[in-house]
């Protein structure tokens, strides 16, 4: 059973059957999935949502897939965190953290999105799957395709972190790295498309794909009592989860299981990559590429395909946007560790350090609620922390030892579970000073 | 004046140049080149760009590998035996 009408192009409107797509033949514009929304109204209600497995297929109405899934059966559903000591420290009444960095199997976000692309390559009846990643979708297809029994192969930059490559490679893709960046890959993967019959994730795929991304939105809705936030802030890199939280928000309206009062979405995005940043503080939704530089490469995107759809809905939501330096974010990273016992990648501490910035602007009032997206894990990214914590001393197994320890200071007090480096945070920051 | 540019058309344009992958065109900018494109092929030219002359934003041209953006956009000169490619954008990663 399926709610699916077909494929529409988000700029003409040109309809296509379900079919592997990955643009309107008439002028390349992205297409979107089409719902028979008022069937949908007649059918999903929270009742029926919250009676549904815990994972992002309690939302399955509501993606583009025909029969059972077949792909990320315990994906999504990640926790909701609110995030008490982190909201006193920034001076904000009421704070969330949507942590998909928890998500399984890979910590990131892009388990959504391969969970429901791979059931719908497996659907249309593919044997080799693919993608272009900056580390997080390579990651998430490598497993989800290892436990479909499905042939994968990927590209990826040639310089990205050890362990989003050692992450991936444990699967047995066909791991391919390429000599450039994203946009690099990107450009390569779309040749590769064209000629190879595989489903490319995020080319061919691409209508289906996103879709996952909408689980998010979902369980914000869901998990904080089917309501919306006030505000949302959302990292971008492609451009593809910002604009689909929005359609998550809308759809859940349209079906009146939530009600929206003007939620605000809002973009986050790295100093040394902010395309869409430019763009939404120029007023226009033609940005211009940029070379990326910066740690968070997960979100080094220079040419973003959705880029113009983010600051289109960060636009009519009534949203902004910030962008974060490499040091913000890495202080933004040690700060939600330290308060919330989350450890994110520099792409998550992009967000939360852009969140920051809309709060001390005043962009984001600080009497009303917030939720930060958290896409992914920093376990994977361990390199960018190196030289900032402090070193761990080496002790004999003698009590003496550790009593010495203690005796020369090298086990601090207490400063409000922010541990040792705490105060240093707060010296070097001022808008961390609280 | 470059005398022989090749563009390379991506599978979803084919169609519109009768089915060929290649098309070698003269010009002195990026801009000519793709110009003499459309001149040829009347039923691409609202494809690939708009009405005020610009690229459709879902479509990213690169020359010798280098996004035209980067260079001087469709001013960018051209030379014999350049690549122009055309490649649609896709979803991030």
């Amino acid at each position: 059973m399926s709610f699916v009408r077909g494929l529409e192009c988000k700029e003409c409107g040109a309809a296509y059957p379900v079919e592997p797509r990955m643009m309107c033949d008439a002028c390349f514009g992205p297409l979107e999935v089409a719902y028979d929304y008022e069937a949908l109204s007649k059918t999903v209600t929270r009742e029926s949502i919250e009676a549904g497995p815990a994972s992002l297929w309690r939302y399955r109405d509501l993606l583009p897939i025909e029969g059972e899934p077949l792909a990320g059966l315990r994906s999504g559903f990640t926790p909701l965190v609110r995030a008490d000591r982190l909201a006193k420290k920034l001076g904000v009444r009421e704070l969330y953290i949507k942590d998909d960095g928890a998500n399984y199997p890979t910590f990131s976000y892009k388990d959504r999105v391969v969970a429901v692309a791979l059931t719908r390559a497996m659907e249309f009846g593919f044997e080799t799957v693919g993608c272009a990643s900056t580390g997080n979708l390579a990651h998430s297809v490598a497993a989800h395709s290892a436990a479909a029994g499905l042939r994968s192969v990927i590209l990826i930059p040639h310089d990205l972190e050890v362990g989003k490559v050692v992450g991936t490679l444990v699967f047995g893709p066909n791991l391919v790295k390429v000599r450039g960046n994203y946009d690099d890959v990107n450009r390569l993967c779309t040749q590769i498309a064209d000629q190879y019959g595989w489903a490319i994730v995020n080319v061919n795929l691409r209508p289906y794909y996103t879709e996952g991304a909408k689980t998010h939105g979902f369980e914000i809705a869901e998990q904080l009592g089917w309501r919306l936030p006030q505000h949302t802030v959302v990292p971008v890199a492609g451009g593809t989860i910002l604009p689909k939280i929005a359609k998550a928000y809308d759809e859940f309206t349209r079906l009146g299981l939530v009600q929206n009062d003007g939620a605000k979405i809002h973009a986050a995005q790295a100093a040394g990559c902010d395309p869409v940043i430019k763009a939404i503080e120029a007023g226009t939704e033609r940005f211009k590429p940029q070379k990326p530089d910066t740690i968070a490469r997960s979100i080094a995107i220079g040419n973003p395909a959705d880029g113009p759809y983010a600051i289109r809905v960060v636009s009519e939501s009534g949203g902004s946007g910030a962008s974060a330096t490499d040091r913000e974010i890495l202080e933004a990273i040690e700060l939600l560790a330290r308060t919330e016992a989350i450890f994110t990648e520099p792409a998550g501490g992009t967000t939360l350090a852009a969140t920051i910035k809309l709060i001390e602007s005043g962009r984001i009032p600080r009497d009303e609620s917030i939720c930060v997206c958290i896409t992914g894990n920093g376990l994977k990214t361990i390199e960018v922390q190196e030289g900032r914590l402090p070193p761990v001393p080496v002790i004999e197994a003698k009590i003496g030892a550790f009593d010495e320890l203690v005796d020369s200071g090298g086990v601090a007090e207490n400063q409000g579970g922010l541990g040792p480096g705490g105060a240093r945070i707060n010296r070097e920051t001022k808008w961390l000073t609280r | 004046m470059a005398d022989k540019v090749s563009v390379r058309i991506p599978t979803v344009l084919r169609s519109h140049v009768d089915g060929q992958a290649k098309v070698d065109l003269a010009g002195g900018t990026v801009g000519e080149v793709l110009k003499g494109l459309l001149d040829a092929h009347q039923s691409l030219r609202g494809r690939l760009m708009d009405e005020q002359g610009e690229v459709n934003r879902f479509i990213n041209i690169y020359l010798n590998d280098e996004d035209i953006r980067f260079l001087e956009n469709l001013e960018t000169p051209v030379k014999d035996g350049d690549t122009v490619m055309i490649v649609p954008s896709i979803a991030g990663g």
